[in-house]
C-alpha cells in the first residue's frame, strides 16, 4: 500500500463534540451516533474520537494509545519505555470486530508513570519529558505510532466511516466528560490508521475539518521546536503548534486563536489601541504560525474544549448550549442527534474562538 | 403524502419526494440533503433540520421549512419559492439565478454568493434577521435584502460585504454609515423608486412570517450596487 506522501488523492470532513461544564460523564454513544446524519462527509477512509475523563482509575498516569505494525516492533516499543517508564498497566484496547473495519495494527495502550530519576536526568519538566518520548517513538521506531499520550483521556481511531469506528472500539462501553470526533474524507492523501484524526500529543487533541495551505510554513517554524511531523497529514501541525503555543508558551486559547486565525491587517486596524497591539504584536512574533486554507477544528484538552474556525470562514460549523451541555459540528443535524430539542443554534465568525471549560475540581 | 424521514437515506427520500403528487410533508428530517434537488411542480414542506444544498437546482418547486436550514440552500436554484422559519447555514443561494429564498432568522456566511439575472430572470433573497461576511460575494445580478430584525446587538452584516459585486443590488435596512464597503461598490440612502422594486417582495415576506410591513418600512434603507465609474475589471483585465 502507498502511504501518506507517496500518492495525492485530489477531492471534505466531519467534526462534532460535546462537552459538559459540570464533568458529568456521557457516554461514547452519543457522539458516535451524531456522526450519522453527517455520513456523506467522510468517505470511509478514516474516522476517530477522542473522549476525557475515561480512565479515571489510572487518571495520575499517562495512557498512551499504541497502533504497532507487528509483535517485534511492539517489544521494542515496551523495551525503550521500560528504560524510564513504570509499566503500570499495559493491555490490548478492547475492540468489537466488525466487518466495516478491517486491517487492524495491533492497538494497545498502555498507563505509565514517568521515572522520577529519568525526568531529573533530563532536566526537564514531566510533561516535556513525556512528550519527548512521543516524538522519539514516533520518529525513530518504525512501525510505532504513538495515538494519544495524555492523562486520563485517549484517542481511538481508524479507516473506517465514523459510526463503524465507534463500533469498533466500543466507545458505549467508555464515560467521558467530553467527547470530538472526526470523520474523514482525505483530500491529499490516502487514508491510513495513522492518519486518521484525532492527532494527539500529551492532552491536546485536533479534529479539523479542511486543508491547511499554510502547512510547509507552519511545519517549517513548529520543526525548529523539536517537533516532528511524521505522519504527513496537515492536521498534526495543528495540534504542536497548539502545544507549542500553549504549554511552552504559555499563550491563553484567545492568543491561540489570534495567532492561527489571525485577523486581517484590515481588521486589527479598526480595533481598540490596546487590541491593536496585542493582535499585532501575536501576528508578527508567530507569523509562521498563521494557519491559512479552509478549516473548523476543535482543539480538546483536559479540563475543556475549543472551537475555532478560520478567519475567512470557509467550513460550516455550528455551537449549541443546553443545560450543562456545549455541543459543536460541523453541521446543526448532528447536534440534534445528541440533544433534539436544543434551542438557538448559532455560528461563530471565523476565527472567534468558542471556549469552553469545565468547572474546576469537577473533572 | 406525508414521510416520516427518520427511515430515510439521502437517496431514500429524495426517490420518495421525487414519485410523491404534488404535496409533501417531510417530518423529523435530520440531516438529509439535496432535498428538492432540480424539482418543480410541487410544494414540500420540511419539518425539521434539512440537510445540506437544500432546493439546489431547484425549478420551479416550493419549499417551505419549520426549522433551521444548514448550508448552501437553493444552490444554483432556477424557479421556485425557499421559504424557512428560521436561520440558514453559509452560501445561501450560492449563485441562483432565479426564484426566491425568504429566511425569517439569520443567514451565515457568502449570503447571496455570485448570484445572477438575465432577462425575466431576477432570483431575490430576504433574510430577516443579520448576515455574517461576504454578503453578495461577486454578486452579478439580482435582488438580496436583509432586514435586520433582532440583531441581538450584533451587526446586520459581517465583515467584507458586497466583495466582488458587478450586478445586481443589496438593500440593508439601517442607515449605519459605519460599514465598510469595497470601493468597487457605491451605496445610497434608498430612494422611492429603490423601494418600490422590492415592496412586493417584502409584503409577501411579512405575509409568509406574520410581520408588520408598516413597522419594516418606518426605517430607512442603504443600496449597494456596483460603482460602474470603479469596477471590479480595471483589477484584473484592461479591456
Amino acid at each position: 500500500m502507498q502511504l501518506e506522501g507517496q500518492i495525492r488523492i485530489p477531492s471534505g470532513c466531519a467534526i462534532a463534540a460535546v462537552i459538559s461544564k459540570e464533568g458529568k460523564k456521557m457516554s461514547g454513544k452519543s457522539i458516535v451516533d451524531s456522526m450519522v446524519p453527517m455520513h456523506e462527509r467522510s468517505n470511509g477512509l478514516g474516522g476517530g474520537f477522542a473522549g476525557y475523563g475515561i480512565y479515571p482509575e489510572y487518571k495520575d498516569f499517562y495512557a498512551f494509545h499504541f497502533f504497532f505494525d507487528n509483535r517485534s516492533v511492539q517489544k521494542d516499543t515496551e523495551q525503550y519505555l521500560k528504560e524510564s517508564y513504570e509499566i503500570v498497566k499495559s493491555q490490548p484496547i478492547p475492540v468489537r470486530k466488525i466487518p466495516a473495519i478491517v486491517d487492524e495494527p495491533i492497538v494497545y495502550r498502555y498507563f505509565l508513570a514517568p521515572l522520577k530519576s529519568s525526568v531529573a536526568n533530563a532536566q526537564l519538566d514531566e510533561r516535556e519529558f513525556v512528550a519527548r518520548t512521543v516524538m522519539h517513538i514516533n520518529i525513530n521506531i518504525k512501525g510505532a505510532y504513538v495515538v494519544s499520550s495524555g492523562k486520563n483521556m485517549g484517542v481511538f481511531k481508524a479507516v473506517g466511516f465514523p459510526e463503524d469506528v465507534g463500533k469498533f472500539y466500543r466507545l458505549d462501553e467508555y464515560e467521558g466528560y467530553s467527547w470530538t470526533a472526526h470523520g474523514r474524507y482525505p483530500t491529499n492523501t490516502p487514508g491510513w490508521w495513522g492518519g486518521a484524526h484525532p492527532f494527539a500529543l500529551l492532552d491536546y487533541t485536533i479534529v479539523h475539518n479542511g486543508e491547511i495551505s499554510s502547512y510547509d510554513a507552519n511545519r517549517r517554524f513548529i520543526e525548529m521546536y523539536g517537533y516532528k511531523c511524521t505522519l504527513q497529514t496537515d492536521t498534526e501541525v495543528i495540534t504542536y503548534i497548539s502545544d507549542y503555543l500553549l504549554r511552552k508558551q504559555g499563550l491563553t486559547l484567545d492568543e491561540l486563536a489570534s495567532v492561527i486565525a489571525a485577523p486581517f491587517w484590515s481588521t486589527i486596524a479598526k480595533k481598540s489601541p490596546e487590541e491593536r497591539a496585542k493582535l499585532t504584536y501575536l501576528r508578527t512574533v508567530y507569523s509562521g504560525l498563521l494557519v491559512t486554507g479552509p478549516f473548523s477544528i476543535v482543539l480538546g484538552f483536559e479540563g475543556g474544549l475549543m472551537a475555532l474556525n478560520d478567519r475567512l470562514k470557509l467550513r460550516s460549523m455550528v455551537v449549541a448550549e443546553k443545560d450543562d451541555k456545549v455541543y459543536v459540528a460541523s453541521e446543526e443535524a448532528s447536534i440534534r442527534v445528541m440533544c433534539p430539542d436544543v434551542k438557538d443554534v448559532y455560528a461563530p465568525e471565523g476565527g472567534e474562538p468558542v471556549i469552553v471549560k469545565v468547572e474546576e475540581g469537577k473533572y | 403524502m406525508i414521510i416520516d424521514a427518520r427511515q430515510y437515506t439521502n437517496e431514500d427520500l429524495n426517490n420518495t419526494v421525487r414519485q410523491c403528487a404534488s404535496q409533501v410533508q417531510i417530518d423529523n428530517c435530520l440531516g438529509q440533503r439535496f432535498i428538492g434537488a432540480g424539482l418543480s411542480g410541487k410544494k414540500i414542506t420540511v419539518n425539521g433540520t434539512p440537510g445540506n444544498a437544500l432546493g439546489a437546482y431547484l425549478n420551479g418547486a416550493d419549499i417551505v421549512v419549520n426549522g433551521n436550514a444548514q448550508d448552501a440552500v437553493g444552490d444554483t436554484m432556477n424557479e421556485g419559492c425557499i421559504f424557512i422559519h428560521g436561520n440558514t447555514g453559509d452560501a445561501a443561494g450560492y449563485a441562483m439565478r432565479g426564484g426566491k429564498i425568504y429566511v425569517e432568522g439569520n443567514a451565515g456566511y457568502r449570503a447571496g454568493i455570485h448570484m445572477k439575472a438575465y432577462k425575466q430572470k431576477l432570483p431575490v433573497m430576504i433574510i430577516g434577521g443579520r448576515c455574517g461576511s461576504f454578503l453578495g460575494e461577486y454578486l452579478a445580478g439580482g435582488i438580496i435584502v436583509v432586514l435586520g430584525m433582532n440583531t441581538d446587538g450584533k451587526k446586520i452584516v459581517g465583515n467584507f460585504p458586497c466583495t466582488g459585486m458587478h450586478g445586481g443590488k443589496v438593500y440593508l435596512r439601517t442607515t449605519d454609515n459605519s460599514i465598510d464597503f469595497p470601493s468597487q461598490v457605491n451605496t445610497h440612502k434608498a430612494t422611492k423608486e429603490d423601494m418600490q422594486e422590492i415592496i412586493p417582495y417584502l409584503e409577501e415576506f411579512c405575509k409568509v412570517f406574520g410581520k408588520n410591513p408598516d413597522e419594516l418600512l418606518k426605517e430607512g434603507f442603504t443600496v449597494v450596487s456596483p460603482n460602474t465609474a470603479n469596477p471590479y475589471k480595471q483589477m484584473y483585465v484592461t479591456n
